[in-house]
């Protein structure tokens, strides 16, 4: 096994998930580089969308936000924003979209507007962005976020981004055109969603990773499915190139950007 | 009507009134931060700030006074974090109480798109089953006369006054964008007034097909502004500059620093390319 950081570790078991051709709606950070990934290894066909109206883009560097030079460069087209959401996501032409939140319950509901009330915050977060139709209208969502017990708690805050709503197919009666989140990808493993009540359960751990970390991590009563796989760790080529992605990022960000004077 | 070409300070000055409504457009890219620095310069308070990212510009704006409400979808420091002067205005009410009118991306789009049609509000399937109607009582829902689907309505956005940064201009006051565009076009003409700020002046541009071209009738006010997006970026121009982005998080933390910046950089520069110069001098 190669040595590898659970972020790392993290990337890859979701890069996994992606197949060749499968139409992806990206969002920054970890989600960015999974998908990357996933184009730099097993998914050479993949089409990666952002959502500043990039589509089929083939980034060299991985961009720090969502409307880098980079991504428009590389496009097959660049389309106005409105087109994105009406013409691609709402429109059914998505298959997986990726979500992070600050907050997830054990329906796969999402949290990135506040902590605490929404009048008087503790915290104020950035918002909901394109999260609440994504999560709507891709065919399948995939959730990245580590795992705390103050980030998959038993009950939110807000509620910014719905998932399986209360569970027991109350999704399927809201009217959401999308599954779901099919996967919660976490810094031990993947939970999953009970086929009968939707409650996220742990379907997989990462090699060598005990059912007690993941327990300890989840805010619920953290049930198991009735098969918990086992990921494996890296491939030494896996890693090689997402190292390789984020040593050419790193030094792309570092190059000093010579003022428009 | 044709477009007038002005200064930015009196393009800012003419059209930027205090208790406006006011949309700085531009998704990542083209970022007016130059017009934005004009109207903290000229003091402008009481705006109603639309943009679906504030940004670091409404960051600076709604610290430095400027803003009574804000109308966004994503509120933070792209790929970095927290903005944090939009945070402590609405935590604490630091420098002043912030309203806010808080969309997601594809509701603010339906609102831009509803607006440039004249149309009274937006249409999507969106914001299902979240908590976002319930804070914003703009978000309503209508029934579709044809299937009796329940629908989501936003109400159309019509800025008083657009800004926008684009590459190109040309005599006539014809205006041309291209890379990320977002949703500068819809947001332009959604406005009654309609300022831009531009790389460069051209005598003519080529023939637009199926390019984004904002005709000169439309536009009121052309300033030239070269290095007007930065640190935002103008594809074609010059890059993003992301380590500034990272930066600002420590700017921005702290009330005196944030302050301190502001006023060594934006108030004691005369207009963008003196800012730029001061940047420069700090970088020496």
């Amino acid at each position: 096994m190669t040595a590898c950081t659970r972020e790392e570790w993290m990337t890859i078991a979701a890069s996994r998930l992606l197949w060749d051709g499968c139409v992806c709606f990206v969002g920054i950070g970890l989600p960015s580089a999974a998908c990357n990934l996933a184009r730099l290894t097993h998914a050479p066909e993949i089409v990666l969308i952002y959502e500043s109206g990039t589509l089929g883009t083939h980034p060299d560097v991985l961009p720090l936000s969502i409307g880098d030079g980079e991504l428009a460069r590389t496009a097959a087209c660049v389309v106005p924003l409105p087109e994105i959401f009406s013409y691609y996501l709402q429109a059914g032409r998505v298959d997986v979209g990726f979500l992070g939140a600050a907050q997830i319950d054990r329906y796969g509901n999402l949290n990135s507007t506040v902590i605490g009330s929404y009048d008087a915050p503790h915290a104020r977060l950035p918002g909901a962005g394109g999260a609440p139709e994504i999560a709507a209208h891709a065919r399948q969502t995939f959730v990245m976020l580590k795992a705390s017990p103050r980030s998959f708690v038993t009950s939110l805050d807000f509620r910014t981004t719905a998932g399986y709503l209360q569970g027991s197919g109350a999704r399927a009666r809201s009217g959401a055109l999308g599954r779901g989140p099919c996967s919660v990808i976490t810094d031990f493993g993947m939970l999953a969603p009970h086929p009968q009540t939707q409650e996220l359960q742990l379907c997989a751990l990462f090699c060598g990773v005990h059912v007690e970390e993941a327990r300890a991590a989840v805010g619920w009563p953290l049930t198991l499915a009735d098969h918990v796989g086992i990921i494996d760790a890296p491939e030494a080529r896996e890693l090689e190139i997402l190292r390789d992605l984020h040593a050419r990022t790193r030094a792309a960000h570092a190059q000093p950007v010579a003022l428009p004077l | 009507m044709s477009a007038r070409f002005l200064t930015l300070a009196d393009a800012i000055a003419e059209h930027v009134h205090d208790g406006a409504c006011v949309a700085l457009e531009g998704f990542t890219h083209l970022i007016p931060f130059a017009a934005g620095h004009e109207i903290i310069r000229q003091r402008r308070h009481d705006l109603h700030l639309v943009r679906m990212t504030p940004d670091l510009i409404y960051d600076q704006m709604i610290g430095m006074g400027c803003a009574r409400k804000l109308t966004f979808s994503w509120g933070g420091n792209p790929g970095v974090g927290s903005l944090h002067r939009l945070r402590d205005a609405v935590e604490q009410r630091w420098p002043a109480p912030l309203q806010l009118d808080e969309h997601s991306h594809a509701g603010m789009a339906a609102a831009y798109c509803a607006g440039a049609a004249r149309l009274p509000f937006g249409v999507l399937r969106g914001y299902l089953d979240t908590d976002l109607p319930a804070h914003n009582p703009g978000i309503r829902s209508v029934q579709c006369p044809y299937t009796g689907e329940t629908l989501a309505a936003v109400p159309a956005i019509n800025p008083d006054v657009t800004i926008l940064h684009a590459q190109c201009a040309d005599r006539q006051g014809n205006v041309a964008l291209h890379g990320i565009v977002g949703a500068a076009r819809e947001a332009a003409l959604a406005a009654k007034t309609l300022v831009v700020t531009v790389e460069e002046l051209v005598e003519n541009l080529a023939p637009a097909m199926n390019a984004i071209l904002l005709p000169h009738w439309i536009v009121s006010a052309v300033a030239h502004c070269p290095g007007g997006a930065y640190p935002s970026y103008a594809q074609g121009h010059y890059e993003r500059d992301n380590a500034f982005y990272l930066h600002w998080d420590a700017i921005a933390r702290d009330r005196a620093s944030f302050l301190a910046w502001m006023d060594a950089h934006v108030l004691r520069s005369v207009d963008h390319r003196d800012f730029l110069g001061g940047l420069l001098e700090d970088a020496a």
